[in-house]
């Protein structure tokens, strides 16, 4: 277990440095760098420029130096935990990181348990009671689930909500918690706000998940094993949860690896349009402006975050799985 | 002194759909005795598993029309009638499992593959009897004992895929039997298993009957198995009962044609084999010496690296032209490696394989670059042993044969057609079919269309691996007879891989036994068969079924 640990350790290791390049490759990719949009936006917004301050930023940040040079730059500081400055918000990474992760990770979070709480009751009822009135309608209110996207369904959220019920939901907070220190009120205020976002992210992966389980389920269902669970005389509910849900769940396990990469990256147009300040709309604005800093901080977060998730839905299989377990191979 | 159990009486299955419905079984009545077998013989689609499963009311998506199933409490002198009863109520759950116990044909896939053997038991014995966790396991542990499974106390928190199939079978009759059932219902239990294991387990459940006094309800489409153990026989056609009768007199006297047509089937492969016209040529087209090959261990978790499997063991066989050679073994004795070897599919560690093809030349089939040229797989063709997976069902019958001459750059457009027109209808199927899917086929006209594949490009050689194991008895003999006429007729030498002694006997020129990995006997089919030298050969043969409740020699 160790070895296999340390194994999977070292090639995540390798995996973030090849990351790194890639990463490194795609910020350089657009002309121009940093300081030349960060020029052109205060020039747009009409201050003038100091020549001497460019001069010295370009110089700081070895931006004249060869693209290894640069990237050897980026990398070391990131290896000894600074993860840079940010030039447009004009604040260091690690600080709007710190700020921001925590909302982030609630959010999607309870997303996550939302999306998982209602889709597999929903789609044992589906793969069970198949061709029922109530497979159907968990069938079409899926397919609606899959094909409206988030920030359409948001829009139109927010529209009932202001014309019908009088109520913002947009953000977070209100105003007047929105830079308090955290109460009973504060929170309260955070869950009145909170369930249209988590509304909105969850029913698209719900409506994913309930897809996925209902299939496996069935095959499930037709294995011979299932009739030997009746054969013993099990009441049908509790065989149907021990036995074919339970190998049926294995494919949703695998999910939770790409679960947590999606803390930054899944809900981008959903965060913006809902004013959420958590860290998506943060990396498509720093993409936007060549923030490189930013950018390549949360790129290389969001794949260490893909990698950690495939080891603990790798880990979690095993655990679920004996046939994992006892079959997990060695690095031969 | 019998005394019946199980009274069935008119029994109809039916599959509703959008259209009315499809009859599954109609009208089926027998009765079960404690202490006795009762055997259930039919081909496939026959409806033996659906009786089995409407005693047990488990039938959905289909539903019982009409009958009685009438179960006999003997000590208490009640009568249950099961057919009417809620099928997911309590009054049915309390008899399956407690009263009535069933086990299947593939007990991998009848086992939960992600909960370990101990707790499948325990549950069964914790739903029906008045025990508690520690008790229920005693008592499991007890169950796997009388199964003759080695080291309970260890084996019952194993998983099913960390046993062998024969210890996997005897894990669910120690699941069957753990709550101590009148009956048993066993449906084909040793189909999927090896021929000494399949004695193995029909000597442990007739022992195990024998000291509890069941009645089993035992399904199979094997003449052999039912000769060796049935009491009563029940034939079943087209989902009715044909005829029922004891086991001697159905053997003996049968009085239906279609009980008379199965018990030629089963008898026509151990009588007269085929006439061997042509002695074998002397000009040998595959050789092999002293092939070895060791898979290593996979290096599992927390444990030590185990010894590697020795697939093969010194292997030398020659196939002479137009011979057909049988390779008989258990699963697991390097069969099918030695014919993966032959097809470059792995390269052995020591040894030669020569292949002597047609413009006179010899190619090393130890060595990859034999077979890049695609030479070898044009004189060397395989078919296979499942007619559904070994046929792409995305592709025309059409394509699927065309295919290794198109591939081949043989022949295209008008002159592919015809031609596959012609091996399809060499092979006894229409040209027509050539426009069709596989899965409009059955399983024996499958087997057909892979034949036709194999012979698309006139081969030399045939590699035929299992290729009638998937197949009803009556089937099966069409396919042999098949194949029997294309090797004079096209002078084919055919590696015949099989585990089943009676097609053997009645089909290959020359046997050659293995026994992990090594070649144990060589011999002509009739040598083998009929007078095995070597001890495993002897054990090997012992163990087959024979069609003659008079000649009974497994389990008495």
């Amino acid at each position: 277990m160790l070895s296999y640990l340390s194994r999977r350790l070292l090639t995540m290791i390798l995996t973030l440095l090849a990351l790194s390049v890639v990463v490194f490759i795609v910020i350089q990719l657009p002309p121009g760098d940093f300081v030349t949009s960060y020029i052109a936006s205060l020039s747009a917004s009409g201050e003038s420029v100091d020549q001497d301050t460019i001069i010295a930023l370009r110089e700081r940040y070895k931006l004249d130096a060869p693209v290894l040079v640069q990237y050897w730059a980026w990398l070391s500081e990131i290896l000894v935990g600074n993860f840079g400055y940010s030039f447009e918000m004009q604040r260091p990474v690690s600080e709007i990181f710190s700020q921001r992760i925590g909302i982030s990770l609630a959010v999607e979070l309870t997303a996550v348990v939302v999306m998982w709480a209602v889709s597999i009751p929903i789609g044992i009822y589906s793969a069970v009671n198949q061709y029922s009135v109530g497979d159907y309608v968990a069938t079409i209110l899926g397919f609606l689930g899959l094909a409206i996207p988030n920030f359409l369904f948001a829009l139109v959220l927010m529209y009932i909500c202001y014309n019908w019920f009088g109520v913002t939901i947009t953000g977070l907070f209100s105003p007047e918690y929105m830079n308090a220190r955290w109460s009973l009120d504060r929170f309260l205020d955070f869950a009145s706000h909170v369930w249209a976002p988590i509304l909105v992210i969850s029913t698209a992966g719900a409506a994913q998940l309930v897809r996925v389980l209902r299939a496996n389920l069935l095959d499930e269902l037709n294995k011979p094993y299932v009739l030997t669970a009746r054969a013993k005389g099990l009441s049908r509910r509790r065989m149907i949860w021990r036995y074919p849900v339970r190998v049926a769940m294995n494919p949703l396990v695998s999910t939770i690896g790409w679960v947590l990469p999606t803390v930054i990256s899944s809900s981008f147009v959903t965060a913006i349009v809902l004013n959420l300040p958590t860290l998506s709309p943060i990396l498509l604005r720093a993409l936007l402006s060549q923030d490189m800093y930013l950018a390549g901080a949360l790129i290389m977060f969001m794949g260490l975050l893909t990698l950690v998730g495939t080891l603990i839905s790798d880990l979690l299989l095993a655990w679920i799985d004996p046939r994992i377990r006892l079959g997990m191979v060695g690095a031969n | 002194m019998t005394t019946t159990v199980l009274e069935v009486r008119g029994l109809s299955v039916a599959f509703p759909h959008r259209k009315g419905e499809t009859t599954a079984i109609s009208d089926v009545s027998f009765d079960l005795k404690l202490g006795e077998t009762t055997c259930f013989v039919g081909e496939s689609g026959s409806g033996k598993s659906v009786t089995a499963r409407a005693v047990l009311n488990i039938v959905e998506p289909a539903v019982i029309k009409s009958g009685a199933i009438n179960l006999v409490d003997v000590k208490a002198g009640q009568r249950i009638e099961l057919s009417g009863l809620d099928p997911d109520g309590a009054e049915i759950r309390a008899v399956r499992g407690a009263r009535i116990a069933m086990i299947f044909q593939e007990p991998m896939s009848s086992l939960s593959p992600v909960h370990t053997i101990g707790q499948q038991i325990i549950e069964a014995i914790l739903l029906h009897q008045d025990v508690d966790a520690a008790g229920a396991r005693a008592k499991a542990i007890e169950a796997l004992r009388a199964v003759q499974i080695a080291n309970p106390e260890e084996a019952i928190d194993k998983y099913p895929f960390e046993y062998s199939g024969g210890m996997r079978q005897r894990a669910m009759i120690a699941m069957a039997l753990g709550c101590e059932p009148d009956i048993l219902i066993a449906d084909e239990p040793t189909t999927a298993l090896d021929v000494t294991t399949q004695a193995e387990i029909l000597k442990l459940l007739k022992g195990l009957q024998d000291t509890r006094d069941m009645a089993v309800m035992f399904i199979t489409h094997d003449m052999g198995v039912v000769a060796e153990i049935a009491d009563q026989v029940v034939v079943m056609l087209h989902g009715a009962v044909v005829e029922t009768g004891p086991v001697d007199q159905v053997f003996h006297a049968p009085t239906h044609a279609y009980t008379k047509k199965l018990l030629k089937a089963a008898l026509g492969l151990d009588e007269a084999p085929h006439g061997r016209i042509a002695p074998a040529s002397d000009e040998v087209l595959i050789e092999t010496r002293g092939l070895s090959l060791a898979f290593p261990s996979k290096k599992k978790l927390l444990k030590k690296r185990k010894v590697g499997v020795q697939a093969l063991d010194d292997v030398s066989i020659a196939l002479k032209r137009g011979e057909i050679l049988g390779i008989v073994g258990e699963s697991g004795s390097g069969k099918t490696t030695l014919a993966r070897v032959l097809m470059g599919r792995f390269q052995p560690q020591e040894g030669t394989a020569l292949y002597h093809s047609r413009d006179g030349g010899t190619r090393d089939l130890t060595d990859k670059a034999s077979f890049r040229d695609g030479q070898v797989y044009r004189e060397m063709r395989m078919i296979f042993q499942d007619p559904y997976g070994s046929l792409n069902p995305r592709m025309t019958v059409e394509q699927i044969i065309g295919e290794p001459l198109l591939v081949g750059g043989l022949l295209k457009g008008a002159a592919l057609r015809k031609r596959v027109g012609e091996l399809l209808e060499r092979v006894g199927l229409p040209a027509s079919a050539m426009e069709r899917y596989p899965h409009a086929f059955s399983g024996g006209q499958r087997q057909r269309i892979g034949i036709a594949r194999a012979i698309a490009l006139d081969p030399r050689v045939i590699i035929a691996d299992e290729a009638t194991s998937a197949l009803d008895g009556s089937i099966r003999a069409q396919i042999l007879d098949l194949l029997l006429a294309l090797r004079d007729e096209l002078d084919l030498a055919i590696l015949f891989i099989a585990h089943d002694i009676g097609v053997v006997r009645y089909f290959c020129d020359r046997v050659a036994v293995m026994h992990r990995g090594r070649v144990v006997e060589t011999g002509t089919a009739l040598q083998i068969c009929d007078a095995p030298q070597d001890p495993y050969t002897q054990r090997l043969i012992a163990a087959v079924p024979i069609p003659d409740p008079r000649k009974r020699h497994l389990v008495a």
